[in-house]
Protein backbone atom coordinates (compact mmCIF):
# COMPACT_ATOMS: atom_id res chain seq x y z
CA UNK A 1 0.00 0.00 0.00
CA UNK A 2 2.86 2.62 0.92
CA UNK A 3 5.08 1.25 -1.86
CA UNK A 4 1.85 2.11 -4.28
CA UNK A 5 1.60 5.40 -2.79
CA UNK A 6 4.85 5.92 -3.16
CA UNK A 7 5.32 5.07 -6.52
CA UNK A 8 2.82 7.14 -7.81
CA UNK A 9 3.65 10.22 -6.14
CA UNK A 10 7.68 9.97 -6.93
CA UNK A 11 6.45 8.95 -10.91
CA UNK A 12 3.63 12.34 -10.78
CA UNK A 13 6.57 14.61 -8.82
CA UNK A 14 9.34 13.52 -11.73
CA UNK A 15 6.65 13.62 -15.09
CA UNK A 16 6.49 17.81 -13.01
CA UNK A 17 9.64 18.18 -12.84
CA UNK A 18 11.07 17.18 -15.93
CA UNK A 19 7.93 19.97 -17.86
CA UNK A 20 9.35 22.28 -15.45
CA UNK A 21 12.56 21.11 -16.86
CA UNK A 22 11.59 21.23 -20.59
CA UNK A 23 10.19 24.90 -20.15
CA UNK A 24 13.20 26.19 -18.96
CA UNK A 25 14.95 25.12 -21.64
CA UNK A 26 12.42 26.01 -24.32
CA UNK A 27 12.80 29.91 -22.38
CA UNK A 28 16.89 29.27 -22.57
CA UNK A 29 16.42 28.40 -26.31
CA UNK A 30 14.07 30.84 -27.11
CA UNK A 31 14.96 33.61 -24.50
CA UNK A 32 14.73 37.22 -26.51
CA UNK A 33 18.22 38.37 -24.84
CA UNK A 34 20.83 37.10 -22.71
CA UNK A 35 19.36 37.53 -18.66
CA UNK A 36 16.41 35.81 -19.76
CA UNK A 37 18.92 32.94 -20.97
CA UNK A 38 20.85 33.50 -17.69
CA UNK A 39 17.08 33.42 -15.65
CA UNK A 40 15.59 29.99 -17.66
CA UNK A 41 19.60 28.12 -16.90
CA UNK A 42 19.41 28.79 -12.85
CA UNK A 43 15.54 27.41 -13.17
CA UNK A 44 16.90 24.54 -15.03
CA UNK A 45 19.37 23.95 -12.47
CA UNK A 46 16.91 24.22 -9.78
CA UNK A 47 14.25 22.17 -11.40
CA UNK A 48 17.69 19.42 -12.06
CA UNK A 49 18.06 19.49 -8.11
CA UNK A 50 14.93 18.76 -7.06
CA UNK A 51 14.53 15.75 -9.98
CA UNK A 52 17.50 14.83 -8.20
CA UNK A 53 16.21 14.89 -4.59
CA UNK A 54 12.92 12.96 -6.01
CA UNK A 55 15.38 10.24 -7.59
CA UNK A 56 17.15 10.03 -4.09
CA UNK A 57 14.17 8.89 -2.48
CA UNK A 58 12.44 6.56 -5.54
CA UNK A 59 16.00 4.41 -5.19
CA UNK A 60 16.25 4.64 -0.94
CA UNK A 61 19.94 6.26 -1.04
CA UNK A 62 21.43 9.37 0.08
CA UNK A 63 24.45 9.32 -2.37
CA UNK A 64 21.90 11.59 -4.70
CA UNK A 65 21.58 14.14 -2.05
CA UNK A 66 25.38 15.09 -2.37
CA UNK A 67 24.62 15.55 -6.29
CA UNK A 68 22.04 17.78 -5.52
CA UNK A 69 23.76 19.89 -2.94
CA UNK A 70 26.82 20.30 -5.44
CA UNK A 71 23.81 21.59 -8.05
CA UNK A 72 22.45 23.78 -5.86
CA UNK A 73 26.63 25.17 -5.17
CA UNK A 74 27.49 25.08 -8.94
CA UNK A 75 24.11 27.20 -9.56
CA UNK A 76 24.79 30.20 -7.33
CA UNK A 77 28.47 30.34 -8.69
CA UNK A 78 27.16 29.92 -12.13
CA UNK A 79 24.12 32.51 -12.07
CA UNK A 80 26.59 35.08 -10.26
CA UNK A 81 29.31 34.98 -12.16
CA UNK A 82 27.11 35.14 -15.36
CA UNK A 83 25.03 38.06 -13.89
CA UNK A 84 28.76 40.10 -13.59
CA UNK A 85 29.60 39.47 -16.67
CA UNK A 86 26.33 40.24 -18.16
CA UNK A 87 26.57 43.65 -16.01
CA UNK A 88 30.60 44.46 -16.09
CA UNK A 89 31.13 42.73 -19.94
CA UNK A 90 33.98 40.41 -17.64
CA UNK A 91 34.15 37.83 -14.97
CA UNK A 92 36.98 38.70 -12.27
CA UNK A 93 38.22 42.61 -13.00
CA UNK B 1 10.23 -1.14 -4.62
CA UNK B 2 11.37 -3.39 -1.94
CA UNK B 3 12.81 -0.24 0.10
CA UNK B 4 9.32 1.02 0.81
CA UNK B 5 7.62 -2.25 1.92
CA UNK B 6 8.52 -1.33 5.88
CA UNK B 7 7.32 2.33 6.02
CA UNK B 8 3.82 3.11 7.67
CA UNK B 9 1.07 4.51 5.33
CA UNK B 10 0.52 7.88 6.70
CA UNK B 11 4.55 8.32 6.36
CA UNK B 12 3.77 7.25 2.63
CA UNK B 13 1.03 9.39 2.25
CA UNK B 14 2.98 12.65 3.77
CA UNK B 15 5.97 12.12 2.24
CA UNK B 16 3.80 11.63 -1.46
CA UNK B 17 1.93 14.73 -0.65
CA UNK B 18 4.85 16.79 0.04
CA UNK B 19 6.48 15.52 -3.05
CA UNK B 20 3.44 16.09 -5.69
CA UNK B 21 3.09 20.07 -3.42
CA UNK B 22 6.42 20.64 -4.41
CA UNK B 23 7.04 19.41 -7.77
CA UNK B 24 3.56 21.46 -9.23
CA UNK B 25 4.57 24.57 -6.64
CA UNK B 26 7.83 24.37 -9.32
CA UNK B 27 6.09 23.71 -12.51
CA UNK B 28 3.98 26.49 -12.27
CA UNK B 29 6.91 28.95 -11.30
CA UNK B 30 8.36 27.33 -14.62
CA UNK B 31 5.13 28.03 -16.66
CA UNK B 32 5.33 31.80 -15.50
CA UNK B 33 9.01 32.02 -16.59
CA UNK B 34 7.65 30.62 -19.87
CA UNK B 35 4.97 32.41 -20.89
CA UNK B 36 5.41 36.38 -18.62
CA UNK B 37 5.73 38.78 -21.76
CA UNK B 38 8.55 40.97 -20.35
CA UNK B 39 12.12 40.21 -18.44
CA UNK B 40 10.91 42.07 -15.23
CA UNK B 41 7.86 40.02 -14.90
CA UNK B 42 9.37 37.03 -15.68
CA UNK B 43 12.32 36.95 -12.79
CA UNK B 44 9.06 36.48 -10.30
CA UNK B 45 7.92 33.58 -11.44
CA UNK B 46 10.78 30.90 -10.72
CA UNK B 47 11.17 31.64 -6.99
CA UNK B 48 8.07 29.75 -6.24
CA UNK B 49 10.59 26.94 -7.18
CA UNK B 50 13.12 28.44 -5.52
CA UNK B 51 10.99 29.16 -2.05
CA UNK B 52 8.24 26.76 -1.22
CA UNK B 53 9.02 24.59 -4.37
CA UNK B 54 12.00 23.36 -2.75
CA UNK B 55 10.72 23.54 0.86
CA UNK B 56 7.80 20.85 -0.14
CA UNK B 57 10.29 18.55 -1.88
CA UNK B 58 12.71 18.60 0.55
CA UNK B 59 10.84 18.17 3.67
CA UNK B 60 9.32 15.23 1.67
CA UNK B 61 12.97 13.82 1.33
CA UNK B 62 13.44 14.51 5.42
CA UNK B 63 10.65 12.78 6.61
CA UNK B 64 11.25 9.64 4.13
CA UNK B 65 14.92 9.40 5.12
CA UNK B 66 13.65 9.73 8.80
CA UNK B 67 11.57 6.86 8.58
CA UNK B 68 13.44 4.70 6.48
CA UNK B 69 16.65 4.42 8.74
CA UNK B 70 14.56 5.13 12.27
CA UNK B 71 16.68 8.59 13.58
CA UNK B 72 16.65 11.82 12.69
CA UNK B 73 17.84 12.59 8.78
CA UNK B 74 18.46 16.41 8.71
CA UNK B 75 20.56 17.29 6.30
CA UNK B 76 18.40 18.02 3.47
CA UNK B 77 17.86 21.18 5.32
CA UNK B 78 21.52 22.49 4.26
CA UNK B 79 19.76 22.84 0.45
CA UNK B 80 17.39 24.66 1.60
CA UNK B 81 18.87 27.06 3.66
CA UNK B 82 21.87 27.31 1.00
CA UNK B 83 18.97 28.18 -1.55
CA UNK B 84 16.67 30.13 0.23
CA UNK B 85 20.01 32.37 0.96
CA UNK B 86 21.55 32.60 -2.54
CA UNK B 87 18.22 33.15 -4.58
CA UNK B 88 17.38 36.46 -3.51
CA UNK B 89 21.33 37.61 -4.01
CA UNK B 90 21.79 35.55 -7.47
CA UNK B 91 18.06 37.36 -8.89
CA UNK B 92 19.04 40.94 -7.18
CA UNK B 93 22.31 40.80 -9.03
CA UNK B 94 20.25 39.72 -12.54
CA UNK B 95 17.64 41.92 -12.52
CA UNK B 96 20.10 44.94 -11.72
CA UNK B 97 22.51 43.73 -14.77
CA UNK B 98 19.26 43.70 -16.80
CA UNK B 99 18.29 47.41 -15.59
CA UNK B 100 21.90 48.70 -16.38
CA UNK B 101 21.61 46.88 -19.96
CA UNK B 102 17.76 48.48 -20.59
CA UNK B 103 19.03 52.29 -19.22
CA UNK B 104 22.65 51.89 -21.45
CA UNK B 105 20.28 51.04 -24.72
CA UNK B 106 17.81 53.38 -23.60
CA UNK B 107 15.02 51.59 -23.91
CA UNK B 108 11.67 53.04 -21.63
CA UNK B 109 12.12 50.44 -18.77
CA UNK B 110 8.48 50.04 -16.90
CA UNK B 111 6.31 52.31 -19.67
CA UNK B 112 4.00 49.38 -19.45
CA UNK B 113 3.44 48.91 -15.96
CA UNK B 114 0.73 50.32 -14.15
CA UNK B 115 2.72 52.66 -11.98
CA UNK B 116 4.20 54.57 -14.64
CA UNK B 117 3.41 57.65 -13.57
CA UNK B 118 4.71 57.46 -10.25
CA UNK B 119 8.23 57.40 -12.14
CA UNK B 120 8.58 61.05 -12.70
CA UNK B 121 8.53 61.03 -8.86
CA UNK B 122 11.35 58.73 -8.59
CA UNK B 123 13.48 58.91 -11.40
CA UNK B 124 16.36 60.67 -9.47
CA UNK B 125 16.65 58.10 -7.11
CA UNK B 126 17.00 55.72 -9.94
CA UNK B 127 19.40 58.15 -11.67
CA UNK B 128 21.81 58.52 -8.59
CA UNK B 129 20.93 54.47 -7.99
CA UNK B 130 22.82 53.90 -11.84
CA UNK B 131 26.02 56.09 -11.15
CA UNK B 132 26.45 53.58 -8.06
CA UNK B 133 26.28 51.12 -10.54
Amino acid sequence: MSATILVIAILVSQVLLGGAMCLAGWRLLKGPRAQDRVLALDSLYLSGMLLLLTFGIGSGQTIYFEAALVIGLLSFVATAALAKFLMRGEVIE
Amino acid sequence: MSVFDGLPVWIAVIVAICLVAGAAITFVGTVGLARFPTFYQRIHAPTLGTSFGAFFVIVGSMVFFTALEARPVIHEVLILVFVLITTPVTLMLLARAALYRDRAEGNDVGADMPAAENRSARSDVGDTDQTGL
